[in-house]
């Protein structure tokens, strides 16, 4: 192996430091343990749904005995040496099953524990408990049958093609992150909040049933956490009583009369606050399996108030600070992403569940809000660096430079971690969207890039949306060439450039229309059948509204579509509107059948696309100037349609993949910017992987000439040769670029600190390279157990070796 | 009046402070066997072939009306007895393979490049840097470009050899705010047997710059064989304190650029690199115990 590769893996290598012995054994216990299904939860919810569910009682009601059947039975693990409890399953890297929203088939277990990348482990009792109960008494009856029930079959058809994919068939809505309430509530706080409702509502309300309904719910699913936490604090007294080390044993002492206090009562101390919100957190990711799990948001806000108290009555120190935090970060680590088929592990192939803990950005009041807690944390993500949780540095220009730099410098050692986010802007986009400028200031992003007002906004994701595929039906005049079916509408074969762009926009609307009316059924099937009374306590105003999280009850309700293939969609329509009718290099027959034979005795025309057609990315105006309006139109068309039924959410659009780029790529043929079918799109609103040929500068141009605030995230990857970040003097120069990107306009950027030559040799010899991090979409992933698709896509981007 | 370049590098962090745009133009006094740019040596327009790029498709070939193009095997092969450099090969060639490099370009075009990085100069302090070839060798359009850059406040640095008149240097020095002045070696007649040219005047006009209080960075590319002997050190050393006791340099360490050569049907020599890193490190170590303030890559 050359010695620069040596040098990059040993860089990697050494910058994992955990302070101390304690945590160095809890990660590794954290790291080395494989993921596994656990069938506790299917279980007991499969028992309660059989044997204890009252008769005629309201949905939310149900859905709160249910949890709190679950908080009353579950297994109570505690990690050897954790100071924070609470875990899904009966130890880490187990995950639970969800069978009310989806019913995995003895197939699917199969396949889970099969599969060459990502597996679960599925053991005896989970395969047989599933074939003899929990399957019987599921199968067809959750709300993924529901959903594929009441699809059309235009959507249907849509689906199959490869036109989009839908959030909410195996997991439940979520999209959503704690914000500054859960730091100074208690429960018995928000239960008494319940009661005041409770007397505050009138009969004459039209919906005076529902609501109450709601509030008995949110009642029971907020005892709910209670028993759990106390059944947490006697199992911590029971196992001081048996522990023979002093210190340890005063711990559990301690961490028992943590647990007595917290959820109950709002924290009052660093640790209380920590395992608060871990408390919530369980609850939340028991209660559904909402995407992105969730997250307690401005971390270094919320728990800043407590590191001072505590630091200045000398109950804390730095080094305690930081151990309880990296102690912290393991809780994330120990609870992977739950198991996916199909469609929908395609578009999330991972086992990060994208909690995301933000820092910096600004206070309520407009000041800088970078304090000691964000520099603590930025170190703890250097020295953890775990596949989860995942991290925001959202960069204000009040925030001082010293912070960047210092965030850049946690990124070099290049594990994907942190991303940029420009938060300006993301204040910008909460001010257009109608928030209060004061609830806008205490906005954040959670998942990849999804801005949102963090704790009190359900900004749910409903599906990705394949715009190269779009783009070729419309070539196609409404059929899909791989199975020869008309799924859009019939257009015309374009006679100039302008009637191209009108189909495209035909086809874009007449699909969109489908996928809207499709969310639409969606929200109304989750409003209605499975609302989550226990994360409605804390997203403000459910309990105010006395309505449901899925029922519209928060504060903000924004709905999204997530457009895939930008840079792909707008290379290609740059190459036709050069090649075929400006220079009139190639016909549109020749093109056509240039597509359909895949280039094959198309090779030079091919290498045209590829090397002589303007393309986004290179600071060329041509190219940009699509891109541009690409956006124009498709947040506009995507906004016209008018609040969703149940929630009123405002219909807005994220650009980001995930790994769906991979997914949508199998399944489109060959297109006019030279790429060959079946390989990745392009992610997010970066480039086609390697079209960016003018340097990370021009990229930064490229994108910032699109409006990226009208929407509600765009996703940018870039990817850096590590000898580029060496030096602070690079990374100082590094920062300033940064800054001038986000004062064009920018909204997001991630790096990758790799160099190709390290990833080709990790793809020849993966056992030697499992600990190999690199930053995939909105979140990092161990290289080695991507696919070989996403892989060689990664492989494929454009390595920045100057600015 | 038009100028011959043959790049413009944008965001280049490597040519002067903050992030900077780079203007290579074409044509050099000197012909330095290692250089990193062969293609700015000649002062007129050139054919470049890369040959990993060449999917050996001949329509090149086909299409060069004076049949100056032909393949040996896989080999593209350059007739330059019948090569007018239309161009045509290179507009036909459909990955880049064939290009001409070298652009005659007017003032505006220059500017209009300079114009889409300004937020990026105001944001790091950084500029517009000359450099080639000799950029020096176009002292006249120089002067039709700096001004103008120069009235919208944008720090201006010239990467030279030197090798000018007195009276040009003179007359680009109010635009100039950084000379990166490169020096290859002290001794003269070793100068002028690898470089084609003595190095009196280089010398000469470095003196006179330091006189006027210019800020310079001096640039020693560090060629193995040929400057990193224990005696070319001292040499760099008693010549660089009798000019100035705490001027910066830049070492340079050589890379092997051969396949830029073969690309343009150009031979070329390479130099052992074995030994590079070390021979640098032992330069650096020595220029900094006589008090230079010295630093690897520019």
């Amino acid at each position: 192996m050359e010695t620069r590769i040596y040098e990059e893996i040993e860089q990697r290598r050494s910058s994992v430091k955990p302070i101390n012995d304690r945590i160095k054994r809890l990660r590794e216990e954290s790291i080395k343990s494989k993921e596994r299904i656990s069938v506790e939860r299917a279980k007991l919810i499969t028992d309660f749904y059989k044997y204890k569910a009252p008769k005629n009682v309201s949905y939310p009601v149900l859905r709160a005995l249910a949890f709190k059947y679950v908080m009353e039975n579950c297994t109570l693990p505690v990690e050897e040496g954790q100071l924070i409890v609470g875990i899904r399953g009966t130890g880490p890297k187990e995950v639970p099953t969800y069978p009310e929203i989806c019913v995995h088939t003895l197939e699917d277990l199969q396949t889970l524990a099969t599969r060459k990348n990502m597996p679960f482990q599925v053991d005896d009792e989970t395969r047989s408990t599933y074939e003899k109960e929990v399957i019987p008494f599921w199968q067809g009856q959750a709300m993924r049958d529901l959903i594929f029930e009441n699809m059309s079959q235009d959507w249907k058809d849509a689906y199959e093609a490869g036109i989009w994919t839908e959030f909410m068939e195996q997991r439940a809505p979520g999209h959503t992150s704690g914000g500054g309430k859960i730091f100074k509530t208690g429960v018995l706080d928000i239960k008494q909040k319940i009661r005041e409702q409770m007397q505050k509502l009138s009969v004459s309300d039209p919906e005076y049933f529902e609501k109450c309904e709601e509030l008995k719910a949110m009642n029971i699913a907020a005892d709910a956490i209670l028993i759990y936490a106390n059944r947490y604090s006697q199992k911590l007294r029971d196992l001081a009583d048996n522990e023979t080390d002093d210190e340890r044993k005063k711990e559990l002492i301690e961490m028992a009369k943590i647990c007595e206090k917290v959820p109950a009562h709002a924290p009052e101390t660093f640790w209380e606050a920590l395992q608060h919100y871990w408390f919530i957190h369980v609850g939340i990711t028991y209660e559904t399996n909402p995407w992105d799990s969730f997250t307690p948001g401005r971390l270094d806000q919320h728990i800043y108030k407590f590191f001072c108290t505590d630091m200045a009555s000398g109950r804390l120190t730095r080094e305690k600070a930081k151990e309880l935090l990296q102690a912290f970060w393991l809780k994330f680590n120990n609870q992977p992403s739950v198991p996916k088929v199909k469609i929908t592990a395609e578009e999330s192939f991972t086992y990060n569940d994208f909690s995301k803990i933000n820092i910096g950005g600004l206070k309520t009041d407009g000041s800088n809000a970078v304090n000691d807690l964000s520099y603590l944390i930025l170190e703890v993500l250097d020295e953890m660096r775990t596949l989860q949780p995942n991290t925001a540095v959202l960069l204000s220009d009040k925030n001082p430079d010293e912070f960047l730099v210092k965030a850049l410098q946690v990124l070099s050692p290049g594990f994907g971690e942190p991303p940029l986010f420009n938060y300006d802007r993301i204040i910008l986009r909460m001010l257009r969207q109608g928030k209060t400028l004061e609830d806008a200031r205490e906005s954040g992003v959670s998942g990849c890039v999804e801005t949102g007002a963090l704790g009190k906004e359900a900004y749910i994701l409903t599906g990705y949306l394949n715009l190269p595929k779009i783009l070729e039906i419309t070539l196609n005049c409404g059929f899909d060439p791989r199975t020869g079916k008309r799924i859009g509408i019939e257009t015309k074969e374009p006679a100039n450039f302008e009637e191209l762009c009108d189909s495209f926009v035909k086809q874009l609307k007449h699909f969109l229309d489908i996928k809207m009316r499709g969310n639409d059924v969606i929200e109304t099937l989750y409003a209605k059948y499975l609302p989550v009374p226990f994360l409605s306590l804390w997203i403000e105003d459910c309990v105010e509204n006395a309505k449901d999280y899925n029922a519209g009850g928060t504060r903000y309700n924004t709905q999204y579509i997530q457009l895939v293939g930008f840079g792909t969609v707008s290379d290609c329509l740059a190459s036709i509107k050069w090649n075929v009718f400006d220079k009139q290099m190639f016909s549109y027959p020749d093109l056509m059948k240039a597509l359909k034979s895949n280039f094959e005795g198309y090779e030079y025309m091919r290498q045209v696309f590829l090397n002589k057609t303007p393309k986004f990315g290179n600071d060329d105006d041509y190219a940009d100037s699509i891109a541009k309006k690409l956006v124009d139109q498709i947040v506009l068309m995507v906004e016209s349609y008018p609040v969703t039924p149940v929630r009123k959410a405002s219909r807005r659009c994220y650009f980001l993949p995930t790994t769906v780029h991979v997914y949508f790529g199998s399944v489109t043929g060959a297109t006019p910017d030279g790429r060959k079918a079946g390989m990745p799109v392009s992610e997010g609103i970066s480039p086609v992987q390697g079209a960016d040929r003018k340097g990370i500068a021009a990229v930064f141009r490229s994108v910032c000439k699109c409006d990226w605030d009208k929407t509600g995230g765009a996703l940018l990857n870039q990817k850096l040769t590590p000898d580029l970040v060496k030096k602070k003097d690079n990374l100082e120069k590094l920062g300033k670029l940064i800054r001038t990107y986000f004062r064009m306009g920018g909204h997001h950027v991630q790096f990758n600190v790799v160099s190709s030559e390290l990833l080709r040799e990790a793809q020849k010899r993966p056992t030697d390279f499992e600990d190999l991090m690199v930053r995939v979409a909105g979140y990092s992933d161990y290289f080695v157990s991507l696919p070989k698709g996403l892989q060689d896509e990664i492989v494929a981007r454009t390595e920045q070796g100057e600015f | 009046m038009s100028g011959l370049i043959f790049n413009i590098q944008r965001f280049a962090i490597h040519d002067g402070p903050g992030i900077r745009t780079t203007i290579f133009m074409k044509g050099c006094p000197l012909s330095c066997w290692w250089c990193h740019n062969p293609e700015g040596i000649c002062p007129s327009v050139e054919l470049m072939w890369t040959r990993y790029k060449c999917i050996h498709c001949q329509s090149c070939v086909d299409i060069c009306p004076n049949r100056a193009l032909s393949f040996d095997e896989d080999r593209l092969m350059l007739d330059r007895t019948r090569c007018t450099f239309c161009g045509k090969c290179a507009q036909i060639c459909p990955t880049t393979a064939l290009k001409v490099v070298g652009k005659w370009v007017e003032e505006e075009d220059i500017f209009r490049e300079i114009e889409k990085d300004m937020m990026y100069f105001d944001q790091s302090d950084g500029g517009v840097t000359f450099s080639g070839g000799e950029p020096l060798l176009q002292t006249d359009f120089l002067l039709q470009v700096l001004p103008k850059i120069k009235s919208h406040q944008i720090h201006v640095a010239i990467d030279t050899s030197g090798y000018t008149t007195k009276e040009d240097l003179e007359k680009i020095l109010p635009y100039v705010d950084l000379f990166l002045y490169d020096l290859k070696m002290v001794d003269r007649a070793k100068h002028k047997e690898n470089t084609g040219v003595e190095n009196d005047i280089i010398k000469e006009n470095l003196r006179s710059l330091i006189s006027k209080k210019k800020h310079v960075i001096i640039r020693i590319p560090v060629i193995p064989g040929v400057n990193d002997s224990k005696s070319d050190t001292d040499e760099f050393i008693v010549f660089l304190k009798s000019l100035n006791d705490d001027i910066e340099v830049n070492l340079l360490p050589y890379h092997d650029v051969s396949e830029k050569y073969e690309a343009l049907w150009k031979k070329t020599r390479n130099a052992i690199t074995k030994d590079l890193d070390e021979a640098v490190l032992r330069i650096k170590n020595k220029l900094q115990m006589n008090g230079l303030k010295v630093k690897i890559g520019g």
